[in-house]
Formats: C-alpha cells, structure tokens, sequence
C-alpha cells in the first residue's frame, strides 16, 4: 500500500479517488499509517483505508480468502459511471506493479474520452498509436499496428 | 470530516448508482438472496464500510464518488510484508 500512497501525486492528477481494503480494524490502519507506512512513503497516507473485519466487501467482490480470513489481492478499477473496467487478483506472496495500475486507468480514460472511437492496443501508453475499429480495421491491424515498433 | 458509528463493513446490496431494496432482502433467507459478484463491465458492488482517513475515523462509501475514476485495493493485511 505504501507503493499506493507514494505514486498518489499521479493517481490525483489524474483523478482517481483511492479506497484501500483489509480486513484489519480503522484503527490497526492508523497505527500501520503512524508507525510504518507514513515512513516508507515519505507521507501519511492520503486515502480512505477501510475496514471490512467479516470479509463482506471482500467476498462480493470474490477476492476474500475463507479459509486464510484475509482479502486477496484484488485490484479493480472503476470507471465514473461505476462500472467495473479492470481487476486483477494475485495471491498474498507477490506484490502489485503501480506503473501498470495508471497505465490501464490512462488508456481506460483515453477510450472514455474518445466515446470508445479508438481502442488502446497491447502495451499502449500515451501518445501512442491507438487504433479505431470499424469495418476496415478488419484484417487490417497488421497494416496499422506493428507489435514490436508500435508496442 | 465527521465521526461516524463504525459498524461492520458490508456491501449495502445495490450496485453503484442506484438504491438497495433492503427490506424486501432482508426477508428473505441468506441463500435466497440475489449475490451481486464483480465482474468487468459490470457495475461494481456498492459497499459501506468504516474507514482511517487523514487522521479520522470515518466511513467510506463507495458510491459517494459516482463521477470520479476509483481505484480499490485490496490487500491481506496491515504489517504484512509485500
């Protein structure tokens, strides 16, 4: 979560409100925040840090742990009309990349502001091609699109 | 910000956006109950749940920020080590 807090400056720029979710008590995560995480992210933490002790949120969302008593890794980003556009769910030993997190909600964006016009290709970052589907798109992506140059 | 009650988390059985029909559910044995599960391209699972926030304790809703881009994560535990 520290990872969160630290790249926050970015997730606010580009608009993203952050909710943070364990099954740990508010107030074990004000004494994580004081004691640690406030120390590894230069910061106190900027987001909410909610608290879900029975795993409910959890398990509507599929990512709570019955056996362990503890959330997964679930990551899931929502877009302004509260749909759900990415999840991603790791098990508990591998951490997640945040670079890849703002990558997915800057090319989600992008769509969103094109009205779904143009689509974000494999390993699209801004700036990049994007491609705009349609019926002469058919069979054509490789005429558009080079994986290695354009990716 | 203002203190709230801090209950237990849990979804409040609606879907982003729009109302829970509580009553009705709530007769309802658990089984029987419609499970809302997160799928992509879907709405999310709205959900209430207390919260540590700048130094408050509060409540956090997820359907409070309709409008806004949200990034929710999950993770096993405060003190854990990744």
């Amino acid at each position: 979560m520290s990872a969160v807090a630290a790249n926050y400056d970015k997730l606010q720029e580009l608009g993203v409100e952050v909710i943070s979710v364990s099954v740990d008590s508010q107030f074990v995560h004000k004494m994580w925040n004081d004691q640690e995480l406030s120390k590894m992210a230069g910061k106190d933490i900027p987001f909410h840090m909610a608290s879900d002790g029975p795993g409910n949120v959890g398990k509507v969302y599929g990512v709570y742990d019955e056996e362990a008593g503890v959330e997964l890794r679930g990551r899931f980003i929502i877009d302004p009309d509260g749909v759900i556009q990415a999840m991603e769910v790791l098990t508990p030993p591998v951490g997640r990349q945040m670079s890849e997190t703002i990558r997915q909600i800057q090319a989600f964006q992008h769509v969103r502001a094109t009205k779904g016009a143009e689509a974000c290709p494999a390993g699209w970052t801004p700036g990049k091609k994007t491609l705009k589907p349609g019926p002469a798109l058919v069979g054509n992506v490789w005429k558009e699109w080079d994986p290695l140059k354009d990716h | 910000m203002s203190e709230k009650r801090s209950g237990c988390a849990r979804p409040t059985g609606a879907i982003v956006g729009e109302t829970a029909v509580q009553d009705e559910q709530q007769e309802k044995p658990a089984e029987e109950k419609k499970m809302l599960i997160a799928r992509v391209g879907n709405k999310a699972p709205d959900f209430e749940a207390p919260a540590y926030y700048r130094g408050e304790f509060t409540s956090v809703k997820l359907s409070d920020f309709l409008g806004k881009w949200v990034l929710i994560c999950f993770y096993p535990g405060d003190f854990t080590f990744v």
